[in-house]
């Protein structure tokens, strides 16, 4: 049975994956961009249900290792001439990791409301940092750059297209998706749901508990950082908004709506709320989030699972 | 002896005095806020992320009783009453089927509140702010300023206000009962407190408070529709900080973050001032998680 029903997931996943790699060739311009969006908020999403989903921490300050990746892009692309799609990855990783490692630190010796609070205040200070630091970050309105070629040094060089975008992002995605399932599952992993199930009893076992939960807030903020890069080289601009805490809010939202603890839920979640948003927006224009706040509140109260909840062990296996 | 004497003269005494009057002000409004969510947060584990959204919502119904009735403090009590129905049928509709689930989901399910009211106010009223005139308009000379008579009545209302709260909590029957449901849920029950509906008072009690301090502060900087997200952060910062569920210390760290953040601003500018209050919750949470006004437990 447990065999079987791996292949059908195998199955599933792949032909997913076909018809992600197959969109953009059929899709208009206006909905190629909108799946790579979601894929993006996706990846956003995913990196931290590690926290929400996984180790049982709600993150409130996603947006600043987001938002740090996409200034880490930035850097990259407006300091080094010419710009270099790789150079820019490896600085907003580097920049996201940083920061990610300065917040679990302090973060992570608290539990439940109090780490989320803690991580949203984290967020807050790196937000007002970018906001008022005008001279480095371009302040309230962010900094422009051009978008860098893709390419393998001296093997080629083409610049992006909005299919080969996508096809980059889904690239990413996937192997993130598939570098997280593994970590997961992992003893690793193990020990992060042990967590979840009973802190108390974890510690008693034996396990360093804050040492786990420091990499897992590590590796969360890591993979959120590369979802600011891609963000950034898709928009070609960062902003101070998106390290603002409604942006975080946002991420919770997604997994939330998707199904926490699934890791494609987030994806979902993202593709759902998007989806909500460019729907009610034809009726409520930019007052969108009325009905679509009350239907996250709905979700809450009648539907704690999310989307996808009900896949959750099969998804995990 | 040169360098310490020039470093006593080179503290501007008449800045730090009129900075401990604003951070005094801002610090009672604070208060007043934070009470209410630290009622609510110690008698039902809720953490209120719409609270600022509800200081909104009463800034917004003072503007519109004031343009229909002409009295400032008619929409002072309007707005709180107001505010604390809605706060009782939000409870009613949001919070009270999540009884019993984890304290996170409260989180979420006011975070979405906020974002609905919060947008629900930018439609009804636009993204222009509004104006609402002091109630009285005499100043007095403090140094080089002209300051207005208005703020000090405010910090006067904010504490009469979270005085009277605290004799209706302490002497008060329903006083009485909220802190019986707060001490022990199950034994308040048990001897007839009707829990469910304590909840929703001590909501609605909260969110009038929020109100009446969002129609007391409005004169002073304008209402829009994004103006309770900078209180409602400051306001969890100082309810951590004074310790949850303790009004006595969200009170002290209102004040005591206000003071910080005032005279932080004669220095940087006040957006940088913010962080301040960071790095005392900051602080606080590493080294006295439970809070900087309540004893340390043994």
């Amino acid at each position: 049975m447990s065999k079987r029903s791996t292949t059908i997931y195998w199955i599933g996943f792949s032909l997913i994956l076909a018809l992600l790699i197959v969109a953009p060739l059929v899709l208009p311009e206006f909905w190629r961009r909108f799946l790579t969006e979601i894929l993006i908020w996706g990846l956003l999403a995913m990196s931290s249900d590690i926290l929400i989903g996984y180790t049982g921490m709600v993150s409130f300050g996603h947006s600043a290792f987001f938002g740090l990746g996409m200034y880490g892009a930035a850097a990259a692309l407006l300091m080094v001439k010419p710009p270099n799609l790789w150079l820019a990855i490896v600085y907003g990783l580097v920049g996201s990791a940083g920061i990610a490692l300065f917040v679990a630190y302090f973060s992570t010796r608290l539990r439940d409301i109090y780490f989320a609070i803690t991580t949203l205040i984290f967020s807050q200070i790196f937000y007002v940092i970018i906001f008022t630091w005008t001279d480095v970050t371009g302040g309230e309105n962010g900094l422009t750059f051009s978008r860098p070629a893709l390419g393998i040094p001296g093997l080629f060089s083409v610049p992006f297209s909005s299919e080969t975008l996508h096809w980059f992002v889904l690239a990413v995605v996937t192997t993130s998706y598939l570098i997280l399932r593994r970590i997961t599952q992992s003893p690793f992993g193990m020990v992060l749901q042990s967590i979840r199930e009973n802190e108390g009893r974890t510690r008693a076992i034996g396990y360093a508990i804050e040492r786990y939960k420091i990499v897992a807030v590590m590796l969360s903020g890591l993979f959120a950082g590369l979802a600011g890069v891609l963000y950034a080289i898709q928009n070609r601009f960062a902003a101070p908004d998106f390290v603002y805490f409604l942006v975080s809010g946002e991420t919770v939202i997604f997994n939330v709506m998707g199904g926490i603890g699934t890791l494609v839920g987030p994806i979902v979640g993202a593709a759902f709320f998007l989806l909500l948003r460019e729907a009610f927006s034809r009726f409520f224009t930019e007052y969108y989030l009325i009905p679509v706040g009350v239907i996250f509140i709905a979700m809450i109260i009648f539907m704690p699972q999310g989307l996808l909840g009900f896949m959750r062990r099969w998804l995990n296996q | 002896m040169e360098v310490i004497s020039d470093f006593f003269q080179a503290i501007p005494y008449d800045q730090i005095l009129i900075q401990t009057l604003n951070g005094i002000v801002t610090g009672m409004i604070l208060a007043l806020i934070a009470s209410g969510l630290t009622l609510i947060f110690g008698i039902m584990d809720v953490v209120n992320f719409a609270h600022g959204e509800l200081f909104m919502l009463g800034a917004y119904i003072g503007v519109v009783v004031l343009a229909t009735s002409g009295s400032f403090w008619l929409a002072l009590v309007l707005a709180t009453l107001v505010v604390a129905i809605i706060g009782a049928a939000l409870q009613i509709t949001t919070l009270r089927p999540l009884i019993g689930r984890d304290p996170l989901t409260t989180i979420l399910a006011t975070f979405g509140l906020s974002l609905v009211l919060q947008n629900y106010a930018l439609w009804q009223f636009g993204p222009v702010a509004r104006k609402i005139q002091e109630p009285i308009t005499g100043q007095f000379t403090l140094f080089y300023l002209e300051y207005p008579w208005y703020r000090v009545l405010i910090a006067g209302l904010s504490a009469a206000i979270i005085g009277a709260f605290w004799l209706f909590l302490k002497y008060g029957t329903y006083g009485i009962w909220i802190r019986a449901t707060t001490q022990d849920r199950v034994m308040a029950q048990a001897m007839g407190i009707p829990v469910p509906w304590v909840h929703t008072a001590a909501f609605a009690i909260g969110a009038g408070m929020a109100a009446a301090s969002g129609v007391l502060f409005a004169p002073l900087v304008g209402v829009n529709h994004s103006m309770g997200l900078d209180w409602v952060l400051k306001a969890f910062i100082v309810v951590v900080v004074g310790g949850m569920g303790n009004l006595g210390g969200s009170i002290a760290a209102s004040i005591f973050i206000s003071l910080l953040e005032a005279y932080a601003s004669i220095w940087v500018s006040p957006a940088q001032a913010v962080i301040v209050s960071f790095v005392v919750l900051i602080l606080t949470l590493l080294f006295r998680p439970t809070g900087l006004f309540v004893p340390t437990p043994k």
